[in-house]
């Protein structure tokens, strides 16, 4: 064999060590190795490493694979996650609309910022209340999962609160952008006719307001902010209804934002 | 044959393994591998029908490389093996080491070992991870090999600071 005759190179050490080298060169390799201590130290420690890498490792593909990471939850959100881009495009485009509207004869100061966050939720609101099939991202069933996910992305603990007592069932949420950027979470809720409310939740610089009213297009809205969070309740139905739920929503949000204020 | 959808299921603990391995997080890696699932079956229209294993590989490789420059934007200290706790005081004391070795090393590097030695790919399949030449991941591999053996048998001298 000629190639027994050739230098073992580096490379083919390695590629030795990885199943990677040629048939033809494997015992030329292993004579270097029985006359070439240092290499062959190498060659061992290398071999430790990777042992020791899989070892560390190898328990985590043995595990069972988390609720999360489960495809068919997955491809459901890979749907709607097409479908929210398209909405997001709808929203940035009424957004924008506004927020020129808004620009027409004020800086962008607090007040405005505020206006116009109301005004994304309305019309997040608009856009996802009609929504038969995908009104949500994550559904109530998962709603530790979808409470986790949005506090981490919006950045404070939330939950989700529970407005059974107004006759509403939690659909679900999803995760929204706020008109500077930031990440707002929005849930969705349903009533035994298939009405639906939404509440979006934002940081926001303003400290605190009262509750303020508005309604555009047949949807109206309440707004407050409560210790540098924004909440916007909206809902198609009268005025009367959509304080009832925003009282409920704003005597169960209320307490959980101080404890965090007391903590920080 | 089987099908994408199968495809991708059946690589999901092993992206979970390769996800920790890099990230060290057990909560981390798997936001990495939900994104990486959700992007393999959104793209589903772009596979081109190769190696299905080596094209998720690639996603995640990607989307961790795109996490560690937004990570590098905010300057962070994570203490290493933070949030890893359950399985953290295995059996084998030197995990701990070569979880330390392995976060010393340049990303590429961490990448083209991982993928080699705990994934089993071949030289070819991570060139095509990485999008560089197989000679390129061959001295990736060899780099980082030595730097782990300097940081394990010599007290660590090569010891960079860890973002």
């Amino acid at each position: 064999m000629k190639d027994n005759d050739l230098p073992v190179t580096d490379d083919e050490l390695h590629a030795y060590v990885d199943g990677e080298l040629p048939a033809d060169r494997r015992a030329a390799v292993e004579a270097w190795l029985a006359t070439h201590a240092d290499d062959a130290a190498r060659v061992a420690a290398w071999r430790l490493q990777a042992d020791a890498i899989r070892a560390r490792y190898a328990d985590v593909a043995e595990q069972p694979i988390p609720r999360k990471l489960q495809l068919d939850r997955m491809s459901y959100a890979s749907r709607l996650w097409k479908l929210a881009a398209a909405a997001a495009v709808v929203a940035a485009f009424f957004l924008g609309g506004f927020a020129g509207w808004m620009a027409r004869d004020t800086a962008g100061d607090a007040p405005d910022a505020f206006e116009r966050l109301t005004a994304q939720a309305l019309n997040a609101h608009k856009i996802y209340s009609v929504e038969v099939r995908h009104p949500v991202e994550v559904a109530a069933a998962d709603a530790e999962h979808l409470q986790q996910w949005l506090s981490k992305r919006v950045g404070y603990p939330l939950r989700a609160p529970n407005l059974e007592a107004q006759g509403l069932q939690l659909v679900g949420g999803r995760l929204l952008p706020t008109p500077t950027g930031a990440a707002a979470a929005f849930f969705m809720y349903e009533n035994a006719s298939g009405e639906r409310f939404t509440l979006y939740c934002a940081r926001t610089k303003t400290a605190n307001t009262g509750m303020h009213y508005n309604a555009a297009d047949k949807a109206g809205a309440i707004y407050w902010v409560d210790s540098n969070v924004a909440y916007v309740v909206s809902g198609a139905s009268e005025r009367k209804q959509l304080w009832k739920v925003a009282r409920a929503a704003y005597e169960q949000i209320e307490p959980r934002v101080s404890q965090d204020e007391r903590r920080s | 044959m089987i099908g994408f959808k199968e495809g991708v299921q059946l690589a999901i603990p092993a992206l979970r393994r390769y996800a920790r391995a890099l990230t060290h997080d057990a909560d981390v890696a798997d936001d990495l591998v939900q994104d990486t699932l959700v992007r393999a079956l959104r793209s589903q229209h772009l596979f081109n029908g190769g190696e299905l294993r080596s094209w998720l590989y690639t996603i995640l490789t990607n989307l961790n490389r795109n996490r560690l420059r937004s990570l590098a934007r905010r300057p962070t200290i994570t203490a290493i093996g933070d949030n890893d706790a359950p399985d953290a005081s295995g059996p084998e004391a030197g995990g701990r080491d070569i979880e330390r070795a392995l976060a010393t090393l340049v990303e590429d590097q961490r990448t083209a070992l991982l993928l080699v030695v705990l994934e089993g790919l071949s030289y070819r399949e991570v060139a095509e991870v990485q999008g560089v030449p197989i000679g390129t991941v061959m001295s990736r591999v060899a780099r980082a090999r030595l730097q782990i053996r300097a940081y394990l048998e010599n007290d660590r001298p090569m010891l960079r600071r860890v973002k």
